[in-house]
């Protein structure tokens, strides 16, 4: 992140973006998620929003600089430029206290930190069931309906529901 | 050859892999045998798509000549790909699809987990994004591999027959031929047959769990890679692939 000095105009880009919604996941939006990287200058006093896909793949990732660029414009930001980084890497540790929140009221169990690495057959991580908060649940499957859930269902109240996984 | 023609020789090699595997996997939709597995080989071969895009894409700015990911993967012919055999090969039943993607899978954990320290910081980005992915791969397939091997008498019968077809392919991808010593030497690459002892590790690995034998290690073809010499399959892979821009040449969206 870059030095972060109190700049009006980069602040209302700022919640400019926090009004864009995922086109997936539309309960949150792409600052939530953390595909907003950071918001700055460049040398000639540019403003720059910096973003990140999440999977390499995943087909949102130019819908997302799509909105993003017809929110900026219709706020007046015309002349702000988007850029895409790759490095270092999109983690779901980016995704924020407040989008974790929405996650689990749109009823996606939030990524489970303490994720199993690498290992064949390890252990699943300890998912708490979004609706009734039992973590008496499975993995149904290890991929779902977006590059970035998986399917799980809750032994307890017996309901589906999916699982944003940790990246 | 020059540095930079070499540079795209081999990140060309890339996104192919990248594009012919993900595109083997596309075949496969709506013919999954189950809704789950659909989904998940639907998902990883996005994963692979959208790692040759990011290959491609690099290519086409080191050639230089306009050329960009959409040209590179529709128009070039058979020849022109720089793919390994083992990624041409057909999808067979469920245990040569599993076993492809283990055998490939854990080979580009590998690669891109040298690649992440590359000199050529572009390709070490895109690496550092593509190798969380393939672990994911490696795991979810590798899962496979042990659960049919370790199955009933004839998934193990049929894994045993995936792994030994499918090992004849496995040595290209540790043969370096010029354009690989050259990247290595230049600290881009690898050397590639220093990889193949953490892939052995983990393959056997699997192998074991899976009550598999590791097949021996005989003649192995080559010719995938430099474009010497493709399987047949290639041809047919692009017939559908390249379709829509071979009968509306530059047809955009």
């Amino acid at each position: 992140m870059g030095v972060e000095v109190r700049d009006p105009e980069l602040e209302r880009i700022r919640a400019v973006l926090t009004q864009v919604q995922d086109p997936e996941i539309p309960q949150l939006s792409v600052v939530d998620l953390g595909i907003v990287r950071e918001v700055v200058r460049d040398e000639a006093g540019v403003p720059v929003v910096r973003i990140t896909p999440t999977y390499s793949g995943c087909p949102a990732t130019a819908l997302i600089e799509f909105e993003i660029r017809r929110a900026l414009d219709a706020a007046g930001f015309a002349e702000a430029r988007i850029e895409t980084v790759l490095s270092p890497p999109w983690t779901t540790d980016w995704i924020t206290e407040e989008g974790r929140r929405k996650l689990k009221a749109a009823g996606i169990a939030p990524p489970a930190p303490g994720e199993r690495r690498g290992a064949l057959f390890a252990r699943d991580p300890e998912v708490a069931c979004p609706r009734c908060g039992s973590t008496d649940t499975a993995k149904v499957s290890e991929f779902g309906s977006t590059p970035c859930k998986a399917l799980w269902r809750c032994r307890s109240c017996r309901e589906p529901f999916e699982y944003f996984k940790c990246l | 050859m020059e540095t930079r023609e070499v540079l795209f020789e081999y990140v060309l090699r890339l996104g192919d892999n990248a594009l012919i595997l993900g595109q083997r996997l596309c075949e496969l939709l709506g013919w999954a045998p189950e809704l789950e597995e659909e989904m998940a080989l639907a998902n990883i071969a996005l994963d692979y798509i959208g790692q040759a895009r990011m290959f491609l894409s690099y290519a086409g700015e080191i050639e230089g000549k306009g050329r960009d990911e959409d040209q590179l993967a529709y128009t070039r012919d058979v020849l022109d790909f720089r793919c390994a055999l083992m990624v041409q090969q057909p999808n067979g039943d469920f245990a040569h699809t599993m076993a492809r993607l283990f055998l490939m899978s854990a080979f580009n954990e590998q690669l891109y987990g040298w690649l992440v320290r590359s000199k050529d910081q572009r390709l070490a980005e895109i690496a550092e994004k593509a190798l969380k992915e393939v672990r994911y791969h490696v795991r979810h397939s590798g899962e496979w591999v042990i659960r049919l091997g370790d199955g009933t008498e004839e998934s193990h019968r049929r894994m045993q027959r995936a792994i030994e077809d499918l090992w004849l392919y496995t040595g290209e991808l540790f043969t370096p031929d010029e354009v690989d010593q050259a990247m290595a030497a230049e600290g881009i690459g690898p050397d590639l047959a220093a990889l193949k002892p953490a892939w052995q590790q983990k393959v056997e690995a699997v192998l074991r769990e899976a009550t598999l034998e590791r097949p021996a290690d005989g003649w192995m073809p080559t010719g995938g890679k430099d474009g010497r010499m493709h399987s047949e399959h290639l041809g047919h892979i692009l017939s559908e692939l390249q379709f829509l821009q071979r009968a509306y040449p530059g047809l955009r969206w």
